[in-house]
């Protein structure tokens, strides 16, 4: 079986997140990007079941600018078989990635998708569930434990009440939550070892993907400052405070 | 225990500053067939340098011919310089002292710069690798240096194994070349074991802060240089500021106080906030926002400090040997030169690092330190005194037959109540951050709490007895990241050691009086993000 991951690119976790002045977007100059957590836990999974012998080869798959080959590099060393960079300087928005997915899903014919429940830029938790519609396929959302036997896939996800298991047919759409795995540490060889791993670049426009976006984004701004508090001397003076403020 | 992995290389770089690049670069110019790596504990490149930064670019046309059209993301021509003794609430503009004057230079984040030279480094052929730390030396059967060995990663608080543990590997190569900055971990080993400061007087320090601010349009003037000194330091403590205009609104600001002060209660970390809080820089940071913060050690012992940078197997560029120019408070354009010498000696000697260290004593490296040798020691004996010293040491150019001495920085710690301590003359401050915690946020620092506390401190017992009688737990005060407290429990008085909080400024490791802080590296990627600094 062949599992094909998504791995997309994402500012870091540990970076204040900075909005440009002109409220055009969030700064990326000198920042650091790092892969979307939740796609590292889904390509450790995709790993995880290849070396239980479920899975012959894991392939992962970003879209972006020319520059993204050294995040795929990443992906390569942490153990993937080979890489496919959809090549575009524009930013993809949910459904146009779920499409492009789903002409590499046809190309490349995979048993499973794994993907991120959602990316921590713009959290929009859609792609696993857009390309499973457009596949027609079954999907698994926020799994917390996958079990691959007779074709069949077992997912346990996380939801509200608790934990559900279901069962589903490949091939399918998994996308992962926190709680799936812990993703492993890149060693120095395997870097080395990634560099001679292959990675073909697909141009974005040769798909033939309808690249008509749905949403527009008007402004970004930060969170309102929280205004100063104030010292209060006693609980008189506080309950007084709180009574201005029409709080009691 | 299965076999620990191993790589080979011929050159090993340890530390992706601009020492470590710089002779990267000049190895593969020279010599393509060579294969040289770099690591670097930060997670990505840049992201644990700080500095000013102003550059004289002459290293850098030498190094890299035509970078000035493919400049870094930062970088300001130096426009005009201003010079400025405080008081608390105003001050007068002094001459600019020779040394100080920038035109022709460059205001950079060095940072960025050094996120801008790795790709450089890596067309070359060089492999950089961010995020590995080298926590150990490895030595071969002769007693030479054969490399480095990475950390573990995935190991508990406890040392025990956790799920994900990864043994570090072993990097061999014929030379390791030690480029990790002021007081660096693996350098201070070396130095004990192959005894390279024996006919050195001991390395002196200083501690920069520094933040990234965006202000309000309209106040900057990009390329301006502005250097004080005076309040909020008192006469018999070394420290000055910095701050530099850049473009897109933006301010480099710090404040760099000498790790050779002697009260106990000092806090470098308050004098810089309360000199953010003079007239003249609040001004232009009121209604701003800090984008972000850190701090370092700088290297200030210059020529009479600095060790023997040879050893058989390795040698030191940069800061970490030591060969930053006080006055001038550069020592960018030096790391470059000393990492452009080692690689070209090197290459011209099959790999040999005898030799290195007296051509680095006959290059103008060691010559431009000669002339300032006399410069930083002449403050020890009070502002005015240091300043007249200034002066002539300038005028003749160093040619004082004498060369004052240097004392390690933790000796000069004074008693509790043995000496007058100067009476400060603080202000009430409103500009952020509130305190060190608040500081430490913009430092963007990380690591995993589930992991060894990386800061070795010998004897705790000591900190609750002799230290706190006779200093008063000064490793509260010097921090600037508020590692250290001394907290109280049901088990008494104890030493608490806030690790994730460490900015990897090697402060502690300096300054504290019983030299028993070692300062080791935390898992590899752990420590600060910084931005642009």
């Amino acid at each position: 079986m062949k599992i094909l991951v998504g791995y997309k690119r994402v500012v870091d976790y540990n970076v204040r997140i900075q909005v440009k002045p002109d409220g055009t977007g969030v700064v990326t100059d000198g920042v650091k990007l790092s892969a979307n957590p939740f796609d590292d836990i889904a390509l450790e999974e995709a790993l995880r079941l290849r070396e239980k012998g479920v899975a012959e080869e894991v392939v992962v798959v970003g879209i972006g600018p020319a520059d993204l080959t050294a995040h795929l590099r990443n992906g390569l060393a942490m153990g993937a078989n080979r890489a496919i960079h959809v090549v575009t300087a524009d930013a993809v928005q949910p459904l146009t990635a779920a499409r492009v997915l789903q002409k590499l899903v046809e190309k490349e014919q995979p048993g499973l998708v794994i993907l991120g429940k959602q990316a921590i830029d713009d959290d929009a938790n859609q792609t696993g569930q857009m390309l499973a519609a457009l596949w027609d396929r079954p999907q698994a959302t926020f799994a917390s434990k996958v079990e691959i036997a007779n074709g069949k896939v077992t997912v346990t996800r996380e939801v509200d009440a608790g934990l559900e298991t279901i069962e589903a047919e490949l091939p399918a759409v998994i996308t992962t939550d926190l709680r799936l795995n812990e993703p492993r540490f890149i060693k120095l060889p395997d870097i080395m070892k990634a560099k001679s791993k292959p990675i073909d670049s697909i141009e974005f426009a040769s798909l033939g993907v309808d690249k008509h976006d749905q949403l527009k984004t008007t402004h970004y701004a930060a969170p309102a400052k929280r205004s100063k508090g104030v010292m209060v001397k006693d609980a008189a003076e506080l309950v007084a405070a709180l009574k201005q403020k029409g709080l009691l | 225990m299965t076999e620990r992995e191993t790589m080979e290389y011929d050159v090993i770089v340890v530390g992706a500053g601009p020492a470590g690049l710089s002779f990267a670069i000049r190895l593969k110019q020279l010599k393509p067939d060579v294969t040289v790596c770099v690591i670097e504990k930060a997670s990505t490149i840049g992201a644990q340098i700080l500095s000013g930064a102003v550059i004289e670019p002459q290293p850098l046309d030498a190094l890299l011919p035509g970078w000035r059209d493919n400049p870094p993301p930062i970088c300001v021509p130096a426009a005009e310089d201003e010079f400025w003794l405080l008081n608390k609430t105003g001050g007068r503009k002094l001459p600019v002292p020779p040394g100080m004057k920038n035109h022709g230079n460059f205001i950079v984040s060095l940072g960025a710069l050094c996120a801008w030279l790795a790709p450089q480094a890596e067309a070359l052929g060089v492999d950089v690798f961010p995020g590995f730390a080298a926590a150990d030396t490895i030595y071969n059967e002769d007693g030479s240096v054969a490399g480095v060995r990475i950390g573990d990663m995935g190991v508990a608080k406890d040392g025990s194994h956790k799920a994900g543990y990864t043994q570090g590997i072993d990097i061999k190569a014929k030379v390791t070349v030690l480029a990790e900055g002021a007081r660096g971990s693996l350098t201070k080993q070396l130095i004990r074991r192959f005894a390279l400061d024996k006919d050195s007087d001991p390395q002196g320090y200083s501690i920069g802060i520094k933040e990234l601010w965006q202000v309000p349009a309209g106040r900057v003037t990009p390329g301006k240089i502005v250097h004080s000194f005076g309040w909020p330091a008192d006469n018999h403590t070394y420290g000055g500021s910095f701050l530099y205009h850049l473009d897109k609104d933006r301010i480099a600001l710090g404040y760099v106080s000498g790790l050779d002060y002697s009260d106990p209660n000092y806090q470098p970390w308050e004098a810089f906030q309360q000199w953010k809080n003079h007239p003249l820089v609040k001004s232009l940071l009121e209604g701003g926002t800090i984008l972000s913060a850190g701090a370092r050690a700088i290297v200030t012992g210059g020529y009479q400090s600095l060790p023997k940078v040879e050893m058989p197997g390795a040698l030191l560029i940069g800061d970490t040997a030591g060969l930053l120019n006080v006055p001038k408070i550069k020592g960018t354009h030096q790391a470059i030169r000393s990492g452009m010498l080692a690689a070209e000696h090197l290459v011209a000697n099959n790999l040999e690092p005898t030799g290195y260290d007296s051509k680095l004593r006959g290059s103008e490296v060691m010559s431009e330190l000669k002339k300032v040798r006399n410069i930083k020691p002449g403050f020890k004996k009070g502002l005015w005194f240091g300043m007249l010293n200034a002066a002539w040491e300038t005028l003749t150019g160093g040619a004082s037959p004498w060369t004052l001495k240097n004392k390690a920085d933790w000796s000069s710690l004074h008693k509790l109540g043995r000496q007058e301590e100067p009476k400060r003359d603080y202000a009430q401050r409103d500009l952020a951050p509130r305190d060190r915690l608040a500081g430490v946020y913009f430092a963007a620092t990380e690591h995993d709490e589930d992991q060894p506390i990386h800061l070795h401190v010998e004897d705790t017992s000591v900190c609750v007895t002799r230290c706190a009688q006779e200093y008063g737990n000064p490793c509260t005060r010097f921090c600037p990241a508020n590692v250290y407290e001394m907290v109280e429990d049901d088990a008494g008085k104890r030493l608490q050691i806030n690790a994730a909080n460490c900015v990897h400024c090697k402060t502690c490791d300096i300054k504290d009086p019983y030299q028993i802080i070692n300062w080791v590296t935390p898992e590899g990627g752990s420590g600060p993000n910084y931005q642009n600094l």
